[in-house]
């Protein structure tokens, strides 16, 4: 059978690569119809095929069509015609070739239809406006069903019959003197020509374009034609509402994504490693500890927890519109059941979050069992020690060389001395009483923070850095802070600590057992307990006075420490060094006096103002619901503390960027607020504010606001 | 933050510590979908929190058709009642400038300040500001100085209104942790100053704002990411309480102000 073989034959002489639906639907397309079984005259074929005759001939077609349209006979072979040359574009160029003449048939619908019909004038009209667009020739590929040819194609060939002998004759005019003749009588070599039919004029400028169209550049694989067809296959798949709008990002997309394709599932995403990596960790955190017996646990886990309620607090604080999510509480709740594991801890509670340039830091503040956290300590003194050994001698490598420079020249030796070293406090008690862990995000290992001392918390005040996020960074500041950024930090901690925690008033008292408040040298009592008859104040008490609520952290002296230390008590050792050396005339200035700071449990309602503000804000959480809402305290000192309470708990948390707010700005403003900086500058005249907690006699400015 | 996206929004803010009390957020569900009813604004935005001794002040920002228009802002006490703020001008910016301190919370507040005349050393003119006003600059200045949106986000049309790009798919991750991948959300003001060979590689359409890379003070952006890589948060350092937070590979994106309305002027010594 030449046909079968032949049709496929005819379609690629137009040597045009077909992109793969619309190829393969061609080449289906014709298959069907090419298995059509032999009853099917040949005769028939060949007229049909004849009909289509020179290409070129589509305007006269189409003139044709027009004319024979109103004749209602030969309106389905025409349609049929109609649809050959509509479905020329089908992978194919304008013109009706032969092996359209198969798929013409797919496609004509049942002459039984309206629809069809309507269809078949509308694509003659189009195809009469607009035959160079590309677009229109798709057109009908999307009408077409995909669906079972033969069918249509049986109809179509029992209709085709009764025109049989009205098809006599072709519609087209062969008139085209380079066209294959296609006689009639040619049975089964009509799609086959000895000659390779020249293509064209209009053939020719279709292979033409499209040539240029499946052009390759020499940066890239893609071919603007191939683009075009991703880019509307994405489009008609997707279906976006107002496609023209958003063509440009469609088409950088699609050229995107066909250079960057899906990796394939064996590879993880290399880009979100870390993120993984981050989740594996936090994983490891909800699998709780294998082994054991599943009931021995769960008894374990109901009995008190050291861990407190973090779900609790978090609601609560929620309430006041502060805190972080809830999941993220969560995790953070799982993060410190994991400390605790690991640590030897008493007491634990969950500080609040210290925001930093690259990572930010949640602070656990932790109490240990009695006698675990010595060692720890006494390691860190044995390191002071030994680097002050290392530097004693030193000092005698100098004085041996002075001798023998003095017999050349003496040098001045300086008469400076530093002053002398405040001792830090003891752990447990006073800026130490409590032990911080940090880590940057609920999974990660949990770094101790070393003793504060008074030296750093003095440091501390005078300087405002931010943190970065690594502990080991170094802190470069005037004056030079002594430490690194976990000093920083304990010291930071411990001034925020003594200065805004605070606690509904009653809910601590102080132990029955007082002593004498002179020996102590003026600290006051420093130790109270958990009242067990605290029955809670009513909410809108706590907000409306602020005596309702006492501080019960110790309030840190100038100094640095909570409890004065006497820098001029030299240790026995220390003295026998002054007799060596000769300083009598320093010990004039060294005197001085004790300082004093508020006691313990001192109600907020005594701290001093700020800039003409209350150092504490208080709020009801929510005005809708006055009976269920919460007390919040917000510290206008520190930005960032907050506290709540309602009924009988209450809680403290500092969420925070740590700066204290101060009265006025450390920069220079012009007076005006005018740009000329001629002008001079001047100094805002304000008094020094007079901090609660922390005042420094010696300084008559502050640093400035920093609000959170 | 998109009023839209509200919820969502605020949980991937969260990071920084304040955000809203459940009451709060229900408010603004409500009110917010009636302002955007009621002003026929294209977008609206929840602008964030300011905090006053009193009482805060909740901001909205809503926005027309073009994105780069001048936006209109509206303030409330309770996140239910909203009141439109005047659009900020110079003169005003130069009166705030001397006002210190903290918001009080109310909004006809007045904050006597005296001028020095510098010239006549006779009465010293005692100017009342209110604090309405100072609220309207405040907004300005943070908007002008921190308002960001990540690149891609916004793009321009050849007839000169900017909108949203609906296929802004998310800064790939390679791009989320550069600070030259976020744009200031306001008219650009440096791009006249770029050289011919820096304007060569920016796509005309997508890149028509200034980028965070030229900010000054240099180093007064924070990049944090969240999560591992899945959430990309900026803080500013020069108006503590901004936030941006970014999902990279996804639309979402947002920004809130929570804080005192005070701008860090120590950042130069900070850092």
């Amino acid at each position: 059978m030449g046909d079968p073989s032949e049709a496929p034959s005819r379609q690629y002489t137009n040597p045009r690569s077909f992109q793969g639906p619309d190829g393969r639907r061609s080449q289906e397309s014709s298959q069907p119809q090419a298995a059509v079984p032999e009853e099917v005259p040949q005769m028939l074929l060949s007229q049909q095929r004849g009909s289509q005759g020179p290409p070129s001939g589509l305007p006269q077609t189409n003139l044709r069509w027009s004319q024979g349209a109103s004749l209602p006979e030969n309106e389905n072979w025409q349609t049929s015609q109609i649809f050959q040359a509509a479905e020329a574009p089908m992978g194919h160029s304008e013109h009706p070739g032969f092996p359209l003449g198969f798929q013409t048939h797919a496609y004509m619908e049942d002459s039984r239809t309206l629809a069809s019909e309507h269809t078949t004038n509308l694509m003659l009209q189009q195809l009469q406006q607009g035959q160079g667009s590309l677009f229109q020739q798709l057109e009908p590929t999307y009408h077409s069903p995909g669906a079972s040819f033969l069918s249509q194609f049986d109809s179509s060939q029992r209709e085709d019959q009764h025109f049989r002998p009205s098809t006599q004759h072709s519609p087209y005019p062969r008139d085209d003197p380079g066209s294959p003749r296609f006689s009639f009588s040619e049975q089964g070599f009509l799609y086959y020509s000895p000659e390779v039919p020249e293509p064209q004029p209009r053939d020719l400028a279709v292979q033409n374009a499209k040539a240029y169209l499946l052009q390759t550049s020499v940066g890239s694989d893609l071919s603007l034609y191939e683009h075009l067809v991703n880019l509307l296959t994405k489009i008609l798949n997707q279906r976006p509402e107002d496609p023209l709008s958003i063509l440009e990002s469609l088409n950088r997309t699609t050229q995107w994504e066909w250079f960057h394709r899906k990796l394939d599932t064996l590879r993880d995403d290399p880009e979100m490693q870390p993120a993984y990596e981050m989740a594996e960790k936090q994983k490891a955190l909800f699998i709780q500890g294998g082994g054991g017996d599943r009931e021995q646990e769960m008894e374990e886990e109901m009995m008190e927890t050291v861990v407190p309620n973090i779900m609790e607090s978090a609601f609560h604080l929620e309430q006041a519109s502060v805190g972080l999510s809830s999941d993220e509480s969560f995790r953070i709740y799982l993060a410190l059941k994991q400390l605790v594991q690991q640590q030897p801890v008493h007491t634990c509670r969950f500080w609040g979050k210290i925001l930093g340039l690259r990572s930010s830091y949640l602070v656990a503040e932790v109490e240990f069992r009695e006698g675990e956290e010595e060692e720890e300590e006494e390691e860190g003194e044995e390191l002071l020690l030994e680097g002050a050994e290392a530097l004693e001698p030193h000092g005698g490598e100098e004085e041996g060389e002075e001798d023998e420079e003095k017999v050349v020249d003496v040098v001045p030796k300086p008469q400076w001395k530093p002053p002398p070293v405040v001792p830090k406090e003891e752990s447990r008690t006073g800026a130490n009483k409590y032990l911080y862990f940090v880590c940057t995000e609920p999974g990660r290992q949990w770094t101790r923070l070393p003793h504060v001392t008074p030296a750093q918390i003095v440091c501390a005040r005078k300087i405002r850095k931010f943190f970065t996020g690594h502990l080991d960074a170094p802190v470069i500041s005037y004056p030079p802070f002594p430490g690194n950024e976990a000093n920083y930090l304990r010291a930071q901690i411990a001034r925020i600590s003594a200065a805004t925690h605070i606690s509904p008033l009653g809910f601590y008292q102080f132990g029955e057992e007082e002593g004498d408040e002179e020996d102590e040298g003026g600290a006051g009592r420093d130790s109270f307990e958990e009242n067990p008859d605290f029955e809670g104040i009513p909410v809108l008490e706590l907000v409306d006075s602020l005596a309702n609520w006492v501080h019960h952290t110790q309030h840190i002296l100038p100094q640095g420490r909570c409890t004065w230390v006497n820098p001029l008590q030299k240790t026995e050792e220390e003295e026998e060094e002054l007799r060596e050396e000769e300083e009598k005339a320093d010990q004039v200035l060294e005197e001085v006096e004790q300082e004093i700071g508020p006691p313990l449990l001192t109600p907020l309602s005594e701290d001093a103002e700020i800039m003409n503000m209350s150092p504490w804000t208080t709020r009801l959480s929510c005005s809708l619901c006055p009976q269920y809402s919460v007390a919040v305290v917000r510290s206008n000192l520190w930005p960032g503390a907050y506290a709540y309470a309602s009924g009988k708990s209450w809680e403290m948390t500092s969420l925070l960027l740590p700066y204290p707010f101060s009265g006025h700005p450390l920069t220079y403003q012009p007076a005006s607020g005018s740009k000329d900086p001629n002008l001079g500058f001047q100094l805002p005249t304000l008094p020094p504010p007079h901090l609660p907690f922390c005042p420094h006699p010696h300084s008559s400015t502050w640093l400035s606001i920093l609000p959170l | 933050m998109d009023a839209e996206s509200l919820l969502l929004s605020l949980e991937l803010a969260a990071g920084s510590g304040l955000g809203l009390s459940p009451d709060r957020r229900a408010a603004l569900l409500t009110s917010l979908q009636l302002v955007k009813r009621d002003y026929r604004y294209d977008r609206v935005l929840f602008w964030g929190r300011i905090l006053g001794i009193v009482a805060d002040y909740y901001i909205a920002q809503g926005l027309s058709e073009d994105q780069l228009a001048p936006r209109k802002t509206l303030y409330s006490l309770n996140c239910i009642e909203w009141s439109l703020l005047p659009p900020a001008t110079e003169e005003r910016a130069t009166q705030m400038a001397m006002v210190k301190g903290r918001f009080m919370g109310d909004p006809s507040h007045e904050y006597e300040h005296t001028e020095f005349q510098k010239m006549t050393a006779e009465d010293d003119v005692v100017v009342q500001v209110k604090e309405e006003t100072r609220l309207v600059s405040v907004i300005d200045q943070i908007d002008k100085a921190v308002a960001i949106i990540p690149r891609g986000a916004l793009f321009k049309t050849p007839f000169g209104p900017v909108h949203v790009n609906r296929t802004f798919e998310g800064l790939p991750l390679s791009e989320a942790r550069k600070l030259s991948s976020y744009f200031h959300f306001r008219e650009p003001v440096g791009l006249k100053n770029k050289t011919l060979l820096e304007k060569a590689d920016l796509d005309p359409s997508l890149d028509f704002l200034d980028s965070l890379e030229h900010d000054i003070p240099k180093g007064s952006w924070s990049i944090q990411m969240e999560r591992g890589n899945s959430l990309v948060v900026l803080r500013s350092l020069l108006w503590p309480g901004f936030t941006f937070f970014h999902t990279p590979r996804t639309r979402n994106h947002g920004y809130i102000y929570v804080g005192t309305g005070e701008k860090n002027m120590d950042l130069p010594f900070m850092l």
